[in-house]
């Protein structure tokens, strides 16, 4: 039985680090490559046809040059345009800290991020791309952060969709994801927010800019830890249009480096971006900022209120707590993994171990806010009502949470949700179809025989069915004989009916003739001129066999597709012939 | 029972073989391939000048050779010809040959050949979709918005119809004589009507296959002639029909075409060849400098007429790396339209439909396109029009990029009439969409050079005899004018398509029946089945 395997090697009831193997009709793809390493040995790299980061965040694409340089997966890798290019450079950025500060041996070469991005191959939005004969993918718009996507796995019928990280609601800079009714066998979804139901947007957002409002109005300092790429663009445009609504003149400073090059991405990949700032980029590049100043280490100190949103949201080593101002609230936009600064901060710990084993009191206020570009409950409930998948697999959230989704989801879509943890496999049986063709002529003959064809009512059709090359072709008997250079064979039933006749054998076969032409009125029946007597394709012959001249043999034959005509035939003929009326 | 026979049938709408328009009947879905504005007609009218111009308005009334001078406020005569003194109009595809609101899809391959969209549209009760991919739907808007902003800013009270009439047109000159189907002529659409036409329009990427009802696919493919053009396959399970439209093999800043995908095709419609087969673009652009810098040396301008996207970009390009070496990094180049600024902006960020070269410098990333360093130098400058900002900044001598190629409309009518009478300034001919003589007729006498350096990177004869080997389709359908030499030069038969076997011709107004041996039909097997 055809069946999909899928095993998640990262982002089983896990957030961060995806990592997730599809094996669909024979054919392995790697969907994500998180920076993760434990488990990508045991992947068997060998099998992987394909694999496919849905966007540039590290814990998507961090362990995609050890998968191809060091573990050796010498496939194509596939992601957007936007994602290619960004990459790179989030990768180099990685192996900075993790070499460079961090002291790590055995981590990737710059040299190794290069080769590895020479196996990308860039795909378009909505693009079919052809893998091999059997294999496509195909990608759509998945919000989340700029290139991001949701990919299709196909073969033939049979079909996966990884949706990566998604957002189901437009923000300030992207659009929303978006699929069509493309039915997969399984629809493999991110549930960072499996159980949250967020509010408006604009509630968020003016409760946000109050919140920074007040503290800089109070003279304090705003610290936004803002982790990921992306978010800080979001970030600015808010904190840039409410400045300049305000006619505020606080400054704001960005960390230079990272976000500041991103900014130039984004500025030439703006088709990736939302309506409003494709449509008047002419006029005002929204990424082009007037309010927002590049960060120097000499401001940390300055006096009077400033607004710092930086670069390290949950990172433990937050070099952003290097400057330790008399900073008056932290505004943490977005999901802190556990065990980070921005957990512990957020779960009320007042005191923090920093490297060194200093510790650091915190003193200022602070403040949860959701800012995530995550799908939420309703937003992930939404993208399986579009996709229509057969049965749904939970990645990329907690267990807890996935566990109430997953019910939620079994209950209105009627279908089967699973949630594997690491390492553990699901295996979905799937039935696909076989497509093939059927003979134009031999449809045609079909057609010809009267009636009209009806949808709801099944109907019989004579025919060969030539597999060749997996290639399944339904022809006519007489084309496959020809094709195939076959002699054809008749098979022909006989059957010897004894009648008790005195009379001669012409007379014993007319009067067979007579009697079936007036039993048989729908068929042809016909008296020979050789004194034998055919109905359709049925032949009678009338004999007498030497022993016994009061009995009269006739010799019935036909054909197996006349079967029913003939056994039919052969015991009217067993009855008897009515009397003659001579 | 018996079975009518379904017909593929194609109806030709336009007889303008790189403007094509043509209906596709297949599988009971009508597609329309493209649909292209026949411009040529504007020739015939007399230019639109921004600034009233006493030349124009003192040209003489044309009267019948008897003397009968009822005509002379429609038509004027200049240098000998003759020219309708009216608003300008278009000729558009044939509509009656078929009920348009039948269509259930247009397909767009190229921002050229779109600019009918409106008229067909907005004007015959289609109510299908259109697809075309992004960067040429933003192009081909720039493309009609500059249009209809060179009509409209230039209002003209007269619109002529007398000459239409049938009886009154057999009396005029050579051209006006054998224009056709005058009496379809249409002015120029309103913006009202473009924004409601793309509006129509669904965004396609390469390669995505669209289904049509579940009965035909369609596919656009990368044809390499311009940012997001595209070539169409349109298939079903077991026919395959390609429409090649607009392609070009060389190297310019589009990504490369794509002919792989090209191949097993029972039928191959093929247009918008080179519209100058006899002329090398490289070649074109090597004269172009040389002709650019020895008139600015000698203190003379250079006028380019031309279209607001395409080319341009490659000029520009090819201007970024040659002014310093000929020391002309002091010459200003003016690019005026109204969508100007539009233009070069959104060259800058289609960065997927680019060529490799100029992909790999977004991702550093750089601006594809050098002449955002042009910009920045202030050695390119962009303006609206020449009312505004462009009077106060204006320097000679200098080279003014602008519109529209036909001489018709636009604010090269101004350069036109400012430097037509020295012959220190150049005019420079790179479009190839209409011929420069009969361009240039209604400012004639004119002192200023002419060069013609027409660069059309479409396919030629020998790139086209090359692919059809290549992806050996079954059949190839064209436009009559592929299938012999070109009429001046009867003796050139490498200039006519060559394959076997031969292709269909096509004119405008003609239904084809395509050759299609069907021979299977899909079916799909339940895996019960097979297992057994």
């Amino acid at each position: 039985m055809p069946e999909i395997r899928v095993t998640p090697l990262g982002a089983g009831q896990d957030v961060g680090r995806s990592c997730i193997l599809v094996s669909i009709a024979g054919k392995n793809v790697m969907l994500d490559c998180g920076m993760h390493m434990g488990f990508s040995d045991d992947g068997g790299p060998g099998l992987t046809c394909a694999a496919s980061p849905s966007h540039f965040h590290l814990d998507h694409c961090g362990a995609l040059p050890y998968f191809s340089e060091m573990v050796g997966y010498d496939g194509p890798i596939y992601m957007t345009h936007p994602t290619q290019a960004i990459c790179p450079i989030l990768l180099e950025d990685y192996r900075k800290i993790a070499v460079d500060k961090k002291g790590e041996a055995n981590f990737f070469t710059s040299q190794m991020i290069k080769d590895c991005m020479k196996k990308v191959v860039a795909v378009h939005l909505h693009q079919t791309v052809q893998v091999d004969d059997e294999l496509e993918i195909k990608a759509y718009y998945a919000g989340h952060v700029l290139g991001a996507a949701m990919f299709q796995i196909k073969v033939g019928s049979e079909s996966v969709v990884y949706t990566g990280d998604y957002n189901m609601t437009p923000d300030r800079h992207l659009g929303a994801a978006w699929i069509d009714k493309c039915r997969p066998n399984l629809l493999i979804t991110e549930s960072t927010y499996a159980t949250t139901i967020r509010d408006s947007k604009r509630c968020r957002e003016r409760d946000f800019l109050k919140k920074v409002h007040e503290t800089v109005e109070r003279g304090g300092k705003v610290l936004i830890p803002v982790f990921a790429l992306g978010r800080a663009q979001e970030l600015c445009i808010l904190l840039e249009t409410f400045w300049e609504r305000m006619n505020l003149k606080v400054p704001i400073y960005f960390s230079t480096g990272l976000t500041e090059k991103a900014n130039h991405y984004y500025k030439l990949f703006i088709t990736w971006t939302n309506q409003k700032i494709r449509k008047t980029f002419v006029q005002r590049n929204m990424f082009e900022f007037k309010h927002i100043k590049a960060f120097d280490r000499a401001f940390a100190d300055n006096p009077g209120p400033m607004v710092r949103p930086c670069g390290d949201r949950c990172c433990p080593r937050a070099p952003s707590f290097h400057i330790r101002g008399a900073w008056e609230g932290v505004i943490m936009p977005g999901y802190c993994v556990q065990g980070t600064v921005g957990h512990k901060i957020l779960s009320g710990q007042r005191k923090l171990e920093m490297e060194g084993r200093q510790v650091l009191e915190v003193k200022m206020q602070v403040e949860y806010m959701s800012f995530s570009a995550h799908a939420d409950a309703k937003g992930i409930m939404q993208l399986v009502g579009q996709a229509e998948p057969e049965s749904v697999l939970l990645v990329h959230g907690e267990a807890k949470k996935m566990e109430f989704l997953k019910q939620k989801i079994e209950q209105e879509f009627r279908v089967n949700c699973y949630m594997p943890a690491n390492g553990e496999t699901v295996v979905l049986p799937t039935s696909p179809s076989i497509p093939g063709g059927i003979s134009l002529g031999l449809l045609k003959r079909e057609m010809a025989q009267g009636l009209l064809p009806e949808a709801k009512r099944p109907r019989l059709l004579h025919g060969t069915l030539i597999m060749k090359d997996s290639n399944f072709r339904l022809v006519s008997s007489e084309q496959a004989l020809k094709e195939l250079g076959l002699a054809e064979h008749q098979l022909r039933f006989t059957c010897r009916v004894h009648l008790h006749d005195t009379r001669k054998e012409q007379e014993t076969a007319m009067r067979v003739y007579s009697h079936l032409k007036s039993v048989l009125k729908d068929h042809c029946v016909q008296h020979l001129p050789d004194g034998s007597v055919t109905v359709e394709s049925i032949l009678i012959q009338a004999a007498a066999p030497s022993e016994d001249p009061a009995t009269k043999v006739l010799l019935v034959s036909w054909t197996y597709q006349d079967e029913e005509l003939g056994s039919y035939l052969t015991s009217l003929l067993k009855k008897g012939l009515p009397q003659a009326p001579s | 029972m018996k079975i009518k026979k379904i017909l593929s049938l194609s109806y030709c709408l336009s007889g303008h073989p790189t403007l094509p328009c043509n209906v596709l009947k297949f599988k009971s879905t009508t597609i329309m391939l493209d649909c292209g504005l026949d411009m040529t007609s504007t020739l015939n009218f007399l230019p639109l000048p921004l600034v009233q111009s006493p030349r124009l308005s003192s040209l003489p009334g044309w009267s019948l050779k008897d003397g009968n001078a009822f005509l002379d406020k429609e038509l004027k005569e200049c240098s000998g010809h003759v020219f309708v003194d009216s608003v300008p109009e278009f000729c558009l595809p044939e509509t009656e040959l078929i009920d348009l609101s039948t269509v259930d899809v247009i397909l767009i391959s190229n921002y050229h050949c779109m600019m009918a969209l409106p008229y067909i549209t907005e004007h015959t009760g289609f109510t299908g979709t259109v697809y075309a991919t992004e960067p040429t739907v933003q192009i081909g808007r720039l493309l009609m918005e500059e249009l209809v902003n060179f009509i409209e800013r230039v209002p003209k009270a007269q619109s002529a119809s007398l000459w239409k009439n049938k009886d009154v047109q057999r009396l005029l000159p050579s051209p006006l004589k054998d224009a056709v189907e005058v009496s379809t002529w249409r002015r120029c659409y309103t913006m009202q009507e473009v924004n409601s036409a793309l509006s129509k329009i669904q965004l396609v990427g390469y390669s995505q296959k669209i289904e049509l009802f579940g009965a035909v696919q369609v596919t656009p493919l990368s044809s390499g002639y311009a940012l997001g053009s595209s070539n169409w396959i349109i298939q079903s399970h077991y026919e395959k029909v390609s429409y090649v439209s607009g392609s070009s093999l060389l190297t310019t800043h589009p990504q490369p075409m794509d002919q792989a995908s090209l191949k097993n095709s029972d039928v191959l419609v093929l247009t918008g060849l080179t519209q100058i087969p006899t002329a090398n673009p490289d070649g074109m652009v090597g004269e172009f400098c040389s002709n650019l810098a020895l008139t600015v040396r000698n203190g003379g301008n250079v006028l380019v007429p031309c279209y607001p996207s395409g080319v341009i970009y490659d000029l520009l390009e090819c201007l970024y790396q040659y002014i310093d070496s000929a020391g002309l990094s002091s010459v200003p180049l003016y690019f005026i339209s109204p969508v100007a600024n539009s233009s070069l902006e959104f060259s800058q960020i289609f960065a997927e439909w680019l060529c490799h070269n100029k992909q790999s410098k977004v991702y550093l990333p750089e601006p594809p396109f050098p002449h955002a360093e042009l910009i920045q130098t202030n050695k390119l400058k962009h303006y609206p029009s020449i009312h505004g900002d462009f009077s106060n900044d204006f320097r000679q001598p200098c080279v003014v990029f602008t519109g529209h190629p036909s001489l018709r409309f636009g604010d090269v009518v101004h350069f036109m009439e400012l430097w037509g009478k020295s012959s220190l300034n150049t005019v420079i001919f790179t479009e190839p969409d209409f011929s420069y003589l009969e361009a240039l007729a209604p400012y004639q006498p004119l002192a200023m050079k002419c060069i013609y350096c027409p660069i059309d990177t479409r396919l030629n004869f020998i790139q086209v005899s090359k692919l059809l080997k290549e992806v050996q389709p079954l059949h190839v359908v064209c436009p009559e004018q592929y299938t012999q030499p070109p009429p001046a030069q009867p003796h050139r038969t490498d200039l006519a398509i060559d394959c076997q076997p031969p292709a269909t011709s096509y004119r405008r107004a003609e239904v084809l029946t395509l050759p299609f041996k069907r021979r299977y039909e899909k079916i799909e097997i339940m895996p019960e089945t097979v297992m057994m």
